[in-house]
């Protein structure tokens, strides 16, 4: 069984020297860690034969609406051995609004990151098919960012002309 | 007829349709044929569309278009409250309703670090397995209209009409019905639910029994399906399956054993899993499901508790409708609770439950005020979908109908 | 329909009973494009089921292809992405036809006031009968079935005498 001191206890002995800060919340665990290291201590967390977390469930980012780290990327990721889940987040700054993409490490995560880039606008480098998930191509801004008001602005969406066919009346 | 042109499919996709070759646009355009399964389609169960690089009948690359049902639930949430996102999580996987409501109310009352009393878990664990029941036997149904067989469609829907029924008495509404709250459900069970519930658990089986008859041992549906879209156990865990699709490839991972919620870790059921990973043994898991199911029922009727339906915390939790009209204070957290929310404390979960797709997940980070300053949700039948290329790459076309089917796919889902 | 409006002008006697006769086998046997897209479809499949059979009414057959015919149920919510292809299907098919919105969605918006969801499908489409539910009850429907079976049953020929006739080329063996 795993638990707090012994992911925390693995990370630091694997990768010294990094800055990450572990916390608890109503049972969860999460750890936060600097946005260059993200995908060795995904391989790392994803190959350990002990820890072995082998489900990543969802990559999602948050949008803080503050001057500095606007921008948190958050993964889930799940052990189904050890039942055991984890949360992973990473700061993003809004002038270098890039991350490293994990799809290498686990390959669900190409859609998620394809969503978070429709959705807030982070891209992410190496990812091998970085287009829009849910809005038209043409779309040219994310809606989930706080500046987008939920009505949306008039024009960006383009409806069909409203002639209609045949001698209807 | 006219040939698919730029406008119709745009550049992006295009390429990512050719990503293993080294053709260009112009030319892939005149050689391989490009067939576009558009947004409205007889079996793409929903808006999906698809698009399939074929080479005479064999597809060589598929790439899913999803967005056509794209309603903005999580800007949504960031602007209404904890108990209005109710109705909406309804018609996130409109076929089995009642499991979406059960799922955020757990994730609201673990933000908000509430509990509801025993009897209210049991009602909504009881209506949670006759969602599972009531999804798995459209997924089955239209499974088996798609390979051609409509009997089964239509008596799988005369089973289901009897859970909508139970439903319509439970709580007024067929379907999309919001009948959890925040801290309980909205109202107790009628004993004439509840005699319906029994009646219908009495039944089911055989008739459950009479639909297998038609189909297990066909050799139409066998030779359609088997060896069809095969994955392997590795492959599914690395491409996010949850629910039955991973089961079906030998996996055995289930949240209710996993990480147990309500009341879930005294109940006696199996966790189905079948070897093969292709979409016999998909539709199979589903069929055997809903036999657990009926046996988890059965053991909440018998140990269902008396006992309150709404926790006893008056700044979180709505009070019932009487009270409302005829007391004073209860009229003032009313007021309160609508106007200005629940305000949970500053934090974040995650919350995930086994709904009959997948693994539905609510990512909820609150900052002390009414509303959600975000909201995510991890929807199984998006995750589900990333599979198909992977599926369906050297089969025939007829087999992604076969293989959309035995993943099923729910787009008010898979859209959010 | 445009070829006796065209002949017989005015409203005699024949007209009028070549309108009665057509308008009443028009109505007994709408045929409806079920362009289901989210949780009305759902309500729309068990309208059509043993329960609440639609089949009863005429409607014998939802045929998926819209060139056979005649009145569109637009179930679910229609997105603007989703809106060209709604209009696309609308035009395929052929006069006369009728356009029943199904559910709130489609009438206003419905429960969902957001960026990407068109406020009622009438912005783009002459809507016939506005259901309203979500979702609406089988009953519901069908009622609107008969709502637009009497609208049917009133149409006239000289409605259609506009529609422009191609010009028959009769060709001669020379």
């Amino acid at each position: 069984m795993i638990d707090k001191e012994k992911i925390t206890g693995k990370l630091s002995s694997q990768f010294p020297g990094i800055g990450m800060e572990a916390t608890e919340y109503k049972g969860e665990l999460t750890i936060k860690v600097p946005r260059q290291n993200i995908v060795e201590i995904c391989h790392f967390l994803k190959d350990d034969p002990e820890l072995s977390f082998i489900l990543c469930e969802d990559i999602t980012a948050v949008d803080w609406a503050k001057r500095t780290n606007r921008f948190t990327v958050v993964y889930h990721i799940f052990s189904i051995s050890n039942k055991f889940r984890l949360c992973i987040k990473a700061d993003v700054d809004e002038s270098e609004l890039n991350i490293d993409t994990v799809s290498s490490v686990w390959k669900t995560a190409n859609w998620h990151e394809r969503e978070t880039y429709d959705m807030y606008g982070i891209k992410f480098n190496n990812h091998p098919d970085l287009r829009r998930m849910y809005l038209p191509e043409e779309f040219e801004y994310h809606p989930l960012r706080k500046d987008f008001p939920l009505m949306g602005i008039p024009g960006s969406l383009p409806l069909p002309s409203s002639g209609n066919t045949g001698g209807k009346k | 007829m006219q040939k698919l042109t730029k406008e119709d499919v745009h550049p992006k996709i295009v390429q990512a349709l050719l990503a293993d070759t080294d053709i260009t646009i112009d030319d892939a355009l005149e050689n391989e044929m490009i067939l576009n399964m558009g947004p409205q389609h007889p079996a793409t169960h929903g808006v999906l569309r698809v698009l399939l690089r074929l080479d005479g009948e064999t597809v060589n690359a598929c790439v899913p278009e999803l967005g056509y049902l794209h309603r903005g639930y999580e800007k949504m949430a960031e602007n209404m409250g904890y108990q209005e996102f109710i109705p909406h999580t309804d018609r996130l996987d409109y076929l089995s309703p009642m499991a979406n409501n059960v799922a955020w109310a757990l994730a609201v009352e673990k933000l908000a670090g509430i509990e509801a009393p025993p009897r209210a878990q049991y009602i909504r664990m009881m209506v949670a397995e006759l969602a599972r029941i009531a999804s798995h036997l459209i997924a089955m149904g239209s499974l088996a209209m798609d390979i051609g067989a409509l009997t089964v469609f239509l008596w799988t829907m005369r089973e289901r009409e009897k859970i909508l029924d139970i439903w319509d008495i439970l709580c007024g509404a067929r379907f999309t019905n919001s009948y959890t709250r925040i801290g309980g459900v909205a109202n107790d069970i009628q004993p004439e639910a509840l005699a319906k519930v029994k009646w219908f658990i009495g039944q089911y089986l055989e008739n459950l029994d009479e639909c297998e008859r038609l189909l297990n041992s066909n050799r139409i549906f066998i030779e359609r399906l088997e060896n069809v879209g095969v994955i392997s156990a590795k492959d599914a865990i690395d491409l996010g399956l949850t629910g039955p699709s991973l089961r079906g490839s030998g996996v055995e991972h289930d949240l209710r054993r996993a990480t147990p919620y309500m009341f879930y870790n005294e109940m006696d059921f199996k966790v189905v899993t079948y070897n093969e990973g292709d979409s016999l043994a998909r539709y199979f898991v589903r069929v055997e499901e809903t036999r657990e199911s009926i046996k988890i029922i059965q053991q909440i009727l018998d140990k269902m508790p008396q006992g309150e339906i709404k926790a006893n915390e008056p700044k979180k939790v709505l009070p019932y409708k009487g009270e409302v009209y005829s007391r004073m204070e209860e009229l003032i957290h009313d007021f309160m609770l609508v106007n200005f929310g629940i305000n949970p404390p500053v934090g974040e979960i995650y919350s995930a439950v086994e709904n009959s797709k997948g693994e539905l997940g609510f990512y909820l980070v609150s900052n002390g005020e009414g509303h959600p300053w975000k909201c995510k949700i991890r929807s199984p039948s998006m995750v589900n979908l990333q599979s198909l290329p992977h599926l369906t790459k050297g089969r025939m076309i007829s087999d992604v109908v076969a293989i959309i089917g035995s993943l099923d796919p729910v787009m008010g889902e898979a859209d959010k | 329909m445009g070829l006796e409006a065209n002949l017989l002008k005015n409203d005699g006697i024949i007209t009028t009973t070549f309108d009665a006769v057509i308008a009443w086998a028009r109505k007994n046997s709408v045929w409806p494009m079920p362009m289901g897209i989210s949780c009305c479809a759902i309500e729309m499949m068990a309208s059509a089921d043993p329960k609440y059979d639609i089949a009863r009414f005429g409607s014998e057959v939802m045929r998926m292809t819209p060139r056979q015919c005649d009145l569109m149920i637009v179930a679910g919510t229609v997105t603007y992405k989703m809106s060209h292809v709604v209009k696309k299907i609308y035009d395929q098919m052929p006069d006369p036809k009728w356009v029943i919105a199904m559910g709130a969605c489609t009438s206003s918006g419905g429960m969902y006031r957001s960026y990407s969801v068109v406020q009622g499908i009438d912005q783009f489409l002459p809507v016939d009968v506005y259901v309203a539910g979500c979702p609406p009850r089988p009953e519901n429907l069908i009622n609107a079935l008969m709502q637009i079976q009497e609208k049917v049953g009133r149409s006239k020929a000289r409605d259609y005498s506009d529609i422009a006739m191609p010009e028959l080329k009769i060709l001669q063996n020379n």
